[in-house]
């Protein structure tokens, strides 16, 4: 998934600019520590930011249903990105802080985001205990198990509980996560084993709800290869237990490089490189003035899976200064269940 | 066929340059004052719309501090931790810019709406201090920062990253926190997060644009107003050129050209001497705007704080505006006298006829009109409010006046005629009576132009009465002190009771009442407001009963807006809620105030102190002296009432320096009319005054006789011209003023200032009339009796 | 050349109604001359201004050149005109801020055929040399008078009205001023309508109408 992460800075400029501020990219990139493989991750430590890379983010998306059955789904993220490698104190910090947070039912999608300079302790994220947070919205908890995360919008407003019923998970090699042919690459890890709990509020009123949530960390300093238009991220949890993480990045020739995590039940993973995991839409539909593929059939054959993925709510789009589409899915075929699809570049 | 017809219509100009002139010179005058007011207006508003861009102020809420000027930064975070999305200002002044730091990350409008060259942040994250300004701010700023260069930029003001203009300015905190248009769901209180902190609306502050408004529409007025004087001087051109030719359209027609040919070189023809008139009107009209500019530029920022570019671009929306009205203009003035060419029978007369046989039946319709247009006039006085209104008002009223003037000075000819004994007198008064038609448009630019004077001046010099006398009473104490801290507040206190010194402590703080932004002030009642203080309306015992808490003052601005005058109650907190023992005239501030003792404003703010003090001494510098040596308050911190008086008169005066110049112009277009109208009527009129020379009069008398009937007929003007003018003062004092500023002007009359107006007009009519009547002088008898020898 | 058939022409409406021209007929052939002579107000001016389509009869058809002066519009009328017809009025008309020189020229001009080297020859004939470079002001009516009949001469017309063209002029000039007009009929074959009062001149015309009353007598 640190697809994303690579797709947001080459958009960067492009969001800054409709944002008002631009020539963020302005400092040199090469200041910046690049990913290296066989990765030594250091726990809690790792739970919190790391300037010296570029761009990072806490990415949690959950899959709810309430006391009737209704799904919902949800979304918490936090990104970081910097100007320059490293910290300072006050307005001087390079560091800048952003967060995304939505709801979607199954037939509304609200969104809304926040902005933050790093250095004045209006946003930032401490690793133990586990705090992350922008304006009033936090991710936080004695450990990175158990969590409590609220954020709010002009119209929603959520408050949940989080426990891991499982252990990180690490993708590629050791989360080392390759992201390209020519070998851009991110530090990638996950928990995917949330039970989650809690209250959303929406313009109806209050919903009580619970399900499953994934915590993405991923965090980078590279672009994406030049050739890569954007992504297809599906973080899929079959109602067997096992989870499969997987990611293509469209390609300029119409090619596609994929990747993807195979995660049993207890946690174990399998990574799986280019070609394994495969996903081709099935139909179309027309979100925010674009055509979306919002239905899917997503294979990974060495796992016997061959699934139609289908958006739960297909007008999940994110209509903020970065344009992308993130919505719960349904999963039906050879295995069932819920999931996350994350759509980028359909500009 | 073409090129022949069209070098017969253009050797008329050539063998008649003065009319040329007069047609130019009138679209290019016309043209020049209309365009030179929209510049400078329109180089005003785009100021104001920069800083409104560069500010957002009027666009949003804002948080600010209850006491001072300062917000911590920890409160921002506090604020923005519980849910209020705020951004960060920082407001400060270096080198007499005003530098403005935001947070482009949370700021609603970015930077300011600057947009950075390519490969510049807009953060500084360094220890760099870069800003945002135009030419003349970086200038300004000089060596202080690195500044990029960037006109977008509102003038006077500078834009940078909140945390340079900290580093630059030495602060770490906050001036005020902007409220972002969309709020969360669920927010605690205001009060429970920042106690210290008060929201203030975005409608209640002060819109620069909206304050301006009313300075641009006189502005607009006064431009309009030339502009029409202008085309009374092509209307009469363009007819008198037609006349002369009508000869020569009837030879040329005879010759074999067609109609429609004739009729379509004779549009052209004009239309392209327009466009040259209106282009040279353009060029004059920048010119004027660019001398005028520094002078309104200062007057803005003096009367309303606004920042306007002293430099003037060439923006399309007054130069082309200017263009088009010209050219309508012209088009209006020429399709009247087209349609009669082309009604014209072919053997018609070729003399011309100088306008004078249409006499009666124009001369009743437009009396009608102006009958109509001044009936309105006296309807509109009645009904009519807003400012679009009391406008109009104006229109009618002049326009109407403007109508009636030859129909009235027609009849008072008739009226004189038929008093008149002896024949040559008979013969001045009705031949003078025959001419009014030919004069007529002449005449009512005269009177537009006089009546604008007598208005403007007696608006200008109420105004200044007004004003010298409430600063007589605003500003009675000889020394003002300011207080920067609550310890130099009270060390002053304690000093000036020590000595025994008069002192008048002045709290104040902006607060909500009737719905409106108000400053509310707490006085220590004392001899000096007893003795000063006038009033618009006043109930007895004022300031026994302010002094005791029972009743509070309020300004005009607030009773008028607030539908409020004495003896009605007003909330002045949430608890209390007093009568108004007074209202006082407020000149030159557009916010309400409220005015009560020191006492009660102590139990509504008790963390206020007295931040201002009026102290009354006979020794200011000495004063002064001891004030800084023994309570350590800076010299620079106490201003000598005289200062802030010529202060504030030089702002006013600097207002009408612009109003003035306008004037001058105005009367000078108008003796310019004048002038073109009796040097064409010459010519026509040399057929009716030769029998008059034959028979025996003198050209010297007939040259004299020339310059008294004009000198009588500006008399005549001139008398009509003081009501009209009056008039015109009356709407722009009690009317518009009130609309535009919230306040009412006492209306005074000067007569001695309009007796020296009079003067000016016969002066400059004088003059106009001199050079006919000299050319009549010389005219040598044997044109005289030409008129005799053929039929012309 | 010219022929007006039964013309009749009055002014004003109602009782006030004055007939000017009660069937007026005359025919004009190439190389023809004719006076008109009346006492003031038989209608001479009318016929003349008639015939030249400046005014356009009441009844009656006006024929020139065989083309019919009636039936045409404005336009049509004015290009004839320019073309085919020179006018010498009893004003002289001329532009007065052109000067001699370019209102000689100036019909001539209009329908782009000056021919400088006759202008030049009447000019001279018409005693006119001097003044070429002044305006009309500046000249006395006989001299004016001289002008109008050289731009009418100088456009070479197929049919030349002139109204008491020698009205101002001394014998010698009105001799002179004949001569050229009679010069351009005998050259160009064109014919030559004069109203006058003068005897002397109707004599030198081929033939003489006396209006009266408003009919031929």
């Amino acid at each position: 998934m640190n697809a994303r992460l690579f797709f947001l800075l080459c958009l960067w400029p492009l969001a800054a600019m409709a944002q008002g501020f631009s020539g963020l990219g302005s400092e040199a990139d090469a200041e910046f520590t690049n990913p290296a493989p066989d990765p030594a991750f250091n726990f809690p430590a790792d739970h919190g930011p790391h300037p010296e890379y570029r761009i990072e983010w806490w990415y949690l998306t959950a899959t709810l249903e309430d006391a009737d059955g209704t799904p919902y789904g949800l979304q918490w993220t936090l990104f970081r990105t910097a100007l320059a490698p490293g910290e300072r104190d006050g307005w001087a910090s390079p560091q800048i802080w952003f967060a995304h947070a939505a709801v979607t039912t199954p037939d509304t999608h609200l969104a809304t985001e926040r902005f933050a300079r790093g250095g004045i302790g209006q946003a930032g994220v401490e690793a133990a205990p586990f705090r992350a947070w922008i304006d009033e919205w936090v991710l936080k908890g004695p450990d990175f198990d158990t969590l409590i995360l609220t954020a709010q919008g002009p119209d929603f407003a959520y408050d949940m509980a989080l426990t891991a019923q499982g252990p990180l998970v690490f993708h590629g090699q050791d989360g080392y996560s390759v992201k390209s042919a020519e070998g851009q690459a991110s530090y990638y890890y996950s928990q995917p084993f949330f039970d989650i709990t809690g209250t959303l509020t929406l313009p109806d009123g209050e919903v009580a709800v619970s399900g499953q949530a994934w915590l993405d960390r991923e965090w980078s300093s590279q672009p994406l290869s030049e050739t890569q238009t954007g992504w297809d991220w599906f973080s899929l949890s079959f109602d067997a237990g096992t989870k499969l993480m997987g990611f293509q990045l469209r390609q300029t020739d119409g090619t596609t490089f994929s990747s993807a995590t195979w995660i049993a039940a207890d946690g174990t993973t399998t990574p799986y490189a280019d070609g394994a995991f495969t996903a081709r839409p099935l139909g179309e539909t027309q979100v925010a003035g674009r055509s979306l593929p919002t239905r899917w059939q997503v294979t990974l054959p060495e796992r016997g899976v061959d699934v139609t993925v289908n958006a739960m709510n297909r007008d999940a789009w994110m209509d903020l200064s970065i344009h992308y589409w993130e919505g719960p899915v349904d999963i039906t075929g050879s295995h069932t269940g819920r999931g996350y699809l994350e759509m980028t570049g359909y500009e | 066929m073409i090129r022949t017809c069209l070098v017969a219509l253009l050797s008329h100009w050539r063998r008649n340059p003065i009319q040329l002139f007069a047609y130019l010179a009138g679209l290019a005058i016309a043209t020049g004052l209309w365009s030179g007011v929209q510049a400078i207006n329109s180089e005003a508003r785009a100021s104001y719309d920069a800083a409104a861009a560069t500010l957002g102020e009027g666009q949003f809420d804002r948080l600010i501090p209850r006491q001072g000027d300062a917000i911590a930064q920890e409160t921002f975070v506090v604020l923005r931790r519980a849910g209020w999305l705020v951004s960060p200002v920082l407001d400060v002044t270096l080198n007499d810019v005003r530098v403005i730091g935001v947070d482009p990350v949370t700021s609603p409008t970015g930077l300011g709406g600057v947009t950075p060259p390519e490969g510049t942040s807009l953060f500084t994250t360094g220890p760099d201090t870069r800003l945002f300004a135009n030419r003349n701010s970086a200038r300004a700023l000089g060596d202080l920062a690195q500044v990029i260069i960037d006109d977008t930029v509102a003038p006077g003001i500078a834009i940078g990253d909140i945390g340079a203009v900290q580093r630059l300015s030495g602060r770490n905190d906050l001036s005020t926190l902007v409220l972002l248009p969309e709020q969360p769901l669920v927010q605690p209180d205001l009060a429970s997060i920042a106690p210290d902190l008060r929201l203030q609306p975005s409608q209640q502050v002060a819109d620069v644009a909206q304050l301006t408004d009313s300075f641009h529409l006189n502005l607009t007025a006064f431009g309009l107003l030339s502009f029409a004087v202008g085309l009374f001087i092509v209307h009469s051109t363009i007819g008198l050129a037609f006349e002369q030719r009508r000869g020569m359209i009837r030879t040329i027609r005879s010759l074999g050209v067609p109609l429609r040919v004739l009729v379509g070189l004779i549009v052209v023809e004009m239309l392209a001497l327009a466009a040259i008139g209106a282009v040279i009107g353009i060029l004059l009209g920048y010119l004027m705007a660019a001398l005028l500019l520094p002078d309104v530029a200062a007057t803005l920022r003096g009367l309303y704080g606004a920042q306007v570019s002293g430099t003037l671009t060439l923006r399309p929306e007054w130069w082309l505006s200017g263009f088009l009205l010209a050219m309508l203009g012209t088009a209006f003035a020429l399709a009247g006298r087209i349609w009669q060419v082309a009604s014209m029978p072919l053997l018609a007369s070729a003399r011309p006829r100088a306008w004078v046989m249409s006499g009666a039946a124009r001369f009743s319709a437009q009396a009608i009109v102006a009958c109509v247009l001044l009936s309105a006039a006296a309807v509109l006085v009645i009904v009519a409010e807003g400012l679009i209104l009391a406008f109009a008002l104006l229109g009618c009223l002049l326009i109407g006046g403007a109508l009636a003037l030859p129909v009235i000075a027609a009849r008072a000819l008739a009226w004189i005629e038929r008093g008149a004994t002896r024949p040559i007198w008979q013969w001045f008064w009705a031949d003078t009576r025959q001419q009014l038609p030919g004069l007529s448009l002449a005449l009512m630019a005269l009177l537009l132009a006089v009546a604008a004077n007598v208005g403007v001046s007696t608006m200008v010099s109420s105004f200044r009465l007004t004003f010298v006398g409430f600063l007589d009473q605003r500003l009675a104490p000889e020394l003002f002190v300011q207080a920067e801290t609550p310890q130099e507040s009270a060390a002053l206190d304690a000093f000036l009771t020590r000595e025994g010194i008069e002192a008048l402590p002045l709290r104040s703080t902006p607060t909500q009442i009737e719905g409106q932004s108000v400053r509310l002030f707490g006085v220590r009642v004392g001899s000096t407001y007893r003795v000063s203080w006038v009033f618009l309306a006043e109930r007895p015992q004022v300031w026994d009963d302010v002094a005791d808490g029972a009743a509070v003052i309020v300004n005009e601005q607030l009773a008028r807006r607030g539908n409020l005058w004495v003896g009605d109650m007003v909330e002045v907190a949430p608890t209390v809620t007093l009568p108004i023992a007074a209202v006082v005239g407020d000149y030159g501030n557009p916010q309400g105030q409220v005015v009560m003792s020191e006492a009660l404003f102590e139990t509504l703010h008790p963390d206020s102190y007295p931040g201002q003090y009026g102290i009354r001494t006979d020794d200011v510098t000495a004063l002064r002296q001891r004030i800084a040596d023994e309570v350590g308050i800076a010299k620079n911190a106490m201003i000598h009432q005289a200062a802030i008086k010529a202060a504030s008169l030089e702002v006013f005066e600097r207002t009408f320096t612009v109003t003035a110049a306008l004037n001058v112009l105005t009367l000078g277009v108008a003796g310019f009319a004048i002038l073109m109208s009796l040097l064409t009527l010459a010519d026509l009129r040399v057929p009716q005054l030769a029998p008059v020379w034959a028979m025996g009069v003198t050209r010297r008398r007939l040259g004299g006789l020339e310059l008294l009937r004009a000198l009588g007929l500006a008399g005549l003007v001139f008398v009509f011209a003081i009501p009209l003018g009056l008039a015109l003062a009356w709407v722009l004092l009690t009317l518009v003023n009130v609309e535009a500023f919230g306040w009412q002007l006492p209306m005074f009359l000067f007569p001695l200032e309009y007796l020296r107006l009079g003067a000016y007009a016969l002066g400059a009519v004088t003059l106009a009339a001199a050079w006919p009547a000299l050319r009549l002088i010389r005219t040598p008898p044997a044109a005289l009796l030409k008129v005799f020898a053929n039929e012309r | 050349m010219l022929e007006i058939g039964s013309v009749k022409k009055s002014y004003g409406d109602g009782a006030a109604r004055v007939p000017v021209l009660r069937g007026v007929s005359l025919e004009l052939g190439a190389g023809q001359t004719l006076a008109l002579t009346g006492e003031s107000g038989s209608g001479k001016s009318t016929l003349l201004h008639i015939a030249a389509g400046l005014e356009a009869p009441d009844s009656g058809a006006v024929r020139v050149l065989g083309q019919d002066l009636t039936a045409m519009d404005d336009s049509a009328r004015a290009t004839f005109r320019r073309t085919e017809i020179a006018l010498v009025f009893q004003q002289f008309n001329l532009i007065p801020s052109l000067s001699v020189a370019a209102n000689i020229s100036f019909q001539a001009a209009l329908s782009g055929r000056v021919d400088q080297p006759y202008i030049d020859r009447l000019v001279q004939a018409l005693g006119l040399a001097d003044h070429m470079k002044k305006y009309p002001e500046a000249l006395s009516g006989g001299q004016q008078q001289r002008v109008a009949i050289a731009r009418a001469l100088a456009a070479k017309p197929k049919l030349m009205l002139a109204d008491e063209p020698t009205g101002n002029l001394d014998e010698q000039t009105a001799d002179a001023v004949l001569d050229q007009m009679l010069e351009l009929v005998s050259l160009s074959d064109a014919s030559l309508l004069v109203v006058t009062h003068s005897p002397k001149i109707a004599a030198r015309m081929g033939r003489t109408l006396h209006l009266a009353g408003g009919q031929v007598v």
